[in-house]
């Protein structure tokens, strides 16, 4: 049942990222986009790692997906023009896809299957080779808890680090689009509020 | 095989056990709504149909589902179709972990409160899709008007969450009323209860931020171009989340199914009729603030959420982190 839903959800998730591709509308290029998260995360609960799903939606679709359809709502385009645009980036789109899938591969062998790295023979024998249970690993306690035993324990220097990194885009995006106009009235509510009978009526003599 | 049918048979009765009353309870919210701010106003209000107007949703729903379907010639067909029913289905998905009472829930996952705040935050599409699809003025106006606000006032959302969860020490639903069984969160967090609800009625696109669908200004916002079904649908999905708002509140922070006192004629009661009051007082709440407050205005409406409530909520979750780790009262 479960490798029922892992191919559905899978199949799923190529077909719609190839219509992130191949779709002439934007906007339907970005909800299928929205699509695709929404398949990972369920990919995701099926691995069992359902607060990493919960923060993908959160993140991705919640966050990110909707600011991007925001800009594109924006923007005056109707349909681009799928002929030219294809082929021009199809060189660097498959050097790309080249550089994760084999990164997929390195993962596969280095991280996933533990190998004794000073006995190489055993790289060679796939008998010995014996393939991490993962799903146990992580649901044998609660997957919060487990996520921030390490996250505030082992990793907290990249913890902290990935938090300055989002600051400082996030003041550099606040410094790049804030500029003070003076030639538009403002309302200031401290002002307003400062405001009593006694200042607002004054006689000139 | 006769084994995966009844789990099938299960799943789909448990879901309309949970979905039809949902329901019947947004038919006579729109009713409830309708005669409390009459009597506010000191008129009668929908008194003709049924007993006291009692059917009067039932004949409303007739009216919109026996109308005509109108699709317009210059609108996005296929987006224009889904918008609505997406919105409809995010406000019926996030009732599956809700918790009516001790062990009556659909599913108990350990993640509840990421789950609410997940699908509630994806409600946001169907309001955004239906406006640009339409290929309106007003539409594209409210739809944008709505998502910008949707957007902030998560943010305080997620950060008042944050603190009751710091408080009850987890993210499942049941365990957070568990918690509670000392003192209801209202009491200590009562500045983030206030916060929360007036949060929840820009999220829920409610008056006094009624903004997207300012009637005087945008016809109908992001409905604008609905006729017939597509229109209901919408407003069952915005009452559907009304009712998601009150129940998010009573879990928080009015302790869920938990009965006020604990003691023998309070305990007698069964404790979905406490969860069921409760959300009420809530929903009435959001009428009384209805009938009572002018719509904010837009620029008013960002400068509560951005440089009002970001900063205090931000605040109080530094405190509260502060006071727990403190005293050593983390859970």
């Amino acid at each position: 049942m479960e490798n029922l839903f892992f191919y559905f959800f899978s199949i799923l998730s190529i077909i719609f990222s190839f219509f992130v591709i191949i779709s002439k509308n934007p906007v339907h290029s970005i909800l299928s986009l929205i699509l695709v998260f929404f398949n990972a995360a369920a990919l995701l609960i099926l691995l069992g790692a359902e607060f990493l799903a919960m923060l993908f939606i959160i993140v991705y679709v919640g966050a990110v997906a909707v600011l991007f359809l925001f800009v594109i709502m924006m923007l005056n385009i109707k349909t681009s023009n799928l002929s030219i645009s294809m082929y021009r980036y199809l060189p660097i789109s498959i050097l790309f896809g080249s550089v994760f899938f084999s990164e997929l591969f390195v993962i596969f062998y280095f991280d996933l299957v533990p190998i004794d790295v000073y006995n190489l023979s055993l790289f060679l024998n796939f008998d010995y080779l014996y393939f991490n249970d993962w799903e146990n690993s992580v649901s044998s306690q609660n997957n919060v808890l487990a996520l921030g035993l390490v996250l505030y324990t082992y990793f907290s220097y990249l913890f902290v680090v990935s938090g300055i990194i989002l600051l400082v885009s996030m003041i550099g995006a606040i410094s790049l689009t804030l500029h003070r106009r003076n030639d538009i009235k403002r309302q200031y509510i401290y002002k307003q509020l400062g405001r009593n009978f006694k200042s607002a009526i004054s006689w000139k003599y | 095989m006769i084994l995966s049918l009844i789990i099938l048979l299960n799943i789909i009765l448990k879901s309309l056990a949970l979905i039809v009353p949902l329901l019947i309870g947004v038919a006579y919210l729109t009713l409830l709504e309708r005669k409390v701010m009459a009597s506010m106003h000191q008129r009668r209000g929908p008194n003709v149909v049924g007993l006291f107007g009692m059917l009067q949703p039932f004949a409303d729903g007739l009216k919109l589902f026996v109308k005509e379907t109108i699709l317009p010639s210059s609108a996005n067909t296929l987006i224009f179709i889904l918008a609505p029913i997406i919105t409809f289905l995010i406000s019926l998905v996030v009732w599956a972990v809700v918790p009516f009472d001790e062990n009556i829930v659909f599913v108990d996952i350990n993640v509840g409160v990421l789950y609410i705040l997940a699908i509630s935050s994806l409600g946001v599409y169907g309001i955004i899709t239906s406006g640009w699809s339409s290929n309106s003025k007003w539409s594209f106006l409210g739809a944008l008007r709505s998502a910008a606000q949707m957007i902030s006032y998560e943010v305080s959302i997620g950060l008042i969450i944050l603190c009751v969860l710091l408080c009850s020490g987890s993210l499942n639903l049941s365990d957070i009323v568990d918690s509670q069984r000392k003192v209801w969160y209202i009491f200590p967090l009562f500045p983030l209860f206030v916060m929360f609800f007036i949060s929840g009625l820009a999220e829920t696109n409610r008056a006094p931020f009624d903004l997207p669908e300012a009637e005087a200004e945008l016809v109908s916002g992001y409905s604008t171009e609905y006729s017939a079904m597509g229109f209901a649908l919408f407003f069952l999905g915005e009452y559907a989340n009304m009712i998601l708002m009150s129940t998010t509140v009573t879990i928080y922070f009015l302790g869920g199914w938990l009965s006020p006192v604990d003691l023998v004629p309070f305990n007698m009661i069964p404790g979905f009729f406490w969860f069921g009051l409760k959300t009420t007082s809530i929903l009435f709440l959001f009428v009384w603030v209805r009938a009572a407050y002018p719509r904010y205005r837009y620029d008013q409406l960002m400068r509560l959420g951005w440089k009002i409530f970001l900063p205090f909520s931000l605040g109080w979750l530094f405190f509260i982190s502060g006071l727990l780790l403190g005293l050593d009262w983390l859970l």
